[in-house]
């Protein structure tokens, strides 16, 4: 297990040789510009589908909304719309808080023993890191993919232009430095050495959490190499991008260096495998049954789906059957 | 299954927003610009290096240039070729391309980089 890291590390080297050579030595700039690019494309949607149909055809036999808060019950007990959400309304906001802020992620906490005081005892301490790297990467990735919208949109929008001045804001160097790409890049790092150093986390680690870290610190490691170290024909970068996006593939004739097809293999081979990794979450936290159910399991009957039809006898059947033979015991019945 | 219309709705949607490229260009091809030379850099021939260089390069250059005027207080740039540049913005690059608008901007609207020098800096009037 101590090995999983190393072996993701080697995959991406190796995955990253294969496009440079591929493209510096044989020439294959159709193959890792137009035709795999595509193909991860078409993996993507076919497999994003699949996965989320596949998770609405599973039944889910009880209400199991994870709660952090009392419960709607009696009118004079306070109830907590967000933590414990009785409706859709506040379902809708248990999610966007989830979604947007990470809020239960927030609530990170960690156990362990302290001897203060002179002898051991157990403590439980809130630790905000493991938030804070994951929603700054997770913005950070959100807002370099906007920004890249340049590539695939003529005329560029609006929208896309004021984030690059607002990202672009430190105006360091020229090109200017995007603040985005940097944090994007640091904050996988830190993800990264967390799997690695903290031994605990490092137990559960598999080499399916180490490749796709890996694999993001490649791409954003590329394109910053790309746009202040090695750089490339940015021009005829967009030449090509525009070109997948009207579906007038075109490999143009300025001077893409081979360091931008490592860059978009990686991207390729990180979208095609989306569908099938650990990074399906981001379908996958919106039907997330713990998250997204009302707890109102008091007021509504709901009714496990995959029950076996059950032949019942119910009393009022039994009486039915045998109320002559009761009256004449002396039984009490219900109906006369 | 289950919930069908909602996450129907949502993957759709979803896809929608993920073909934006497709469906935002609506097909219409968009070839890089065509620039423009002035008649005074149609003469000089060549940029101040190589053009694969400048065209890659130029922001480099020109904020090697700033440091160099700005906090060492050298005003010459030496090219690869040995010919001597007043290491100057205005009065360098933009006196061969006093055509900003069809040059400089042209390519910087493709690719969507609005530098900020400009706030300071001058430029010559369109005059050809
Ligand atoms: C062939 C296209 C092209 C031409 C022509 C061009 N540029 Fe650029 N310029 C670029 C690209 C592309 C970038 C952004 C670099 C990147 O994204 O890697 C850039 C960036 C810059 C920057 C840095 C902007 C920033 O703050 O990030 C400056 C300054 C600049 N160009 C000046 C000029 C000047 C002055 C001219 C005209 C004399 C000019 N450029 C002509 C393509 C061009
Ligand atoms: C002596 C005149 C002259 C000066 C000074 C000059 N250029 Fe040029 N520049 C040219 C010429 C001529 C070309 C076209 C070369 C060619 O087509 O091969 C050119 C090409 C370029 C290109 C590449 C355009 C393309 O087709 O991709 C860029 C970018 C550029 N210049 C920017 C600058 C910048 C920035 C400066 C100042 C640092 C500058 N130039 C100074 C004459 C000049
Ligand atoms: C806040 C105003 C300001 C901005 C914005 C600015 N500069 Fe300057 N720049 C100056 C000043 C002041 C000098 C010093 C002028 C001198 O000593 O001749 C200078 C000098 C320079 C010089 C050398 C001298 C000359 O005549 O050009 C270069 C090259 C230069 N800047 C490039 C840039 C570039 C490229 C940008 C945009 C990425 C930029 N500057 C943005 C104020 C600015
Ligand atoms: C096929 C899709 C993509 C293409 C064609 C592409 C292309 C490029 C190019 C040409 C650059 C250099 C920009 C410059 O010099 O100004 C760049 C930079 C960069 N790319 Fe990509 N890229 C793609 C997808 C991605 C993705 C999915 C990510 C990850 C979020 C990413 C992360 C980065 C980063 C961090 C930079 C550094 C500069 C910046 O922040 O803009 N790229 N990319």
């Amino acid at each position: 297990m101590n090995a999983a890291y190393l072996y993701s590390l080697i995959a991406v080297v190796l995955l990253g040789l294969l496009a440079y050579a591929g493209v510096a030595v044989a020439g294959l700039e159709g193959l890792f510009g137009i035709f795999i690019p595509y193909v991860a494309l078409i993996v993507f949607v076919a497999g994003f589908a699949n996965r989320i149909i596949g998770w609405g055809k599973t039944p889910v036999p009880f209400r199991i909304p994870t709660t952090s808060g009392q419960q709607k019950s009696l009118p004079w007990v306070k109830h907590d719309k967000f933590d414990s959400p009785y409706n859709t309304i506040g379902v809708i906001g248990r999610m966007a808080l989830e979604i947007l802020l990470f809020r239960s992620l927030f609530k990170n906490s960690r156990v362990g023993f302290s001897d203060a005081g002179g002898y051991q005892k157990i403590y439980y301490k809130w630790v905000v890191w493991l938030w804070l790297f994951a929603i700054l990467f997770h913005y950070a990735f959100l807002v370099t993919i906007v920004r890249h919208l340049r590539f695939f949109a003529e005329p560029v929008p609006f929208f896309v232009e004021m984030l690059a001045k607002v990202d672009g804001m430190m105006q360091v160097g020229a090109p200017g430095m995007y603040l985005s790409g940097v944090v994007l890049l640091g904050m996988a790092m830190l993800l990264l050495v967390r799997r690695i150093v903290l031994p605990k986390v490092k137990y559960i680690s598999m080499a399916a959490d180490y490749f796709p870290l890996l694999l993001i610190i490649g791409i954003a490691a590329t394109g910053i190499l790309m746009r202040h170290f090695a750089k490339v024909d940015v021009a005829a970068v967009k030449e090509l991008t525009m070109g997948l996006a009207t579906f007038r593939p075109a490999i143009p004739e300025g001077d893409i260096s081979a360091l931008f097809y490592v860059h978009m293999f990686f991207v390729s081979l990180l979208v095609a495998y989306i569908p099938f990794s650990k990074l399906m979450h981001m379908g996958g936290v919106f039907l997330s049954p713990t998250r997204n159910l009302p707890n109102n399991s008091r007021a509504v009957r709901h009714v496990n789906p995959w029950n076996y039809p059950v032949k019942t006898h119910t009393y009022e059947e039994y009486e039915d059957d045998f109320r002559e033979k009761m009256k004449e015991a002396g039984l009490p019945v219900e109906k006369e | 299954m289950y919930d069908k219309g909602k996450i129907v709705t949502g993957l759709v949607i979803f896809f929608v927003i993920l073909a934006f490229p497709f469906w935002y260009n609506r097909g219409a091809s968009s070839p890089a610009p065509e620039l423009e030379l002035t008649d005074k850099a149609k003469q000089a021939e060549k940029c101040i290096e190589e053009t694969a260089f400048m065209t890659k390069e130029h922001m480099q250059l020109l904020n090697q240039w700033r440091d160099a005027v700005a906090r060492d207080g050298y005003r010459i740039y030496v090219s690869e070729d040995g010919d001597e540049y007043v290491a100057s913005l205005t009065d360098t690059c933009m006196d061969c391309h006093s055509n900003k608008a069809d040059f400089c901007d042209r390519c910087h609207d493709y690719v969507s980089v609005s530098p900020y020098c400009w706030d300071c800096h001058t430029y010559p009037e369109e005059n050809n």
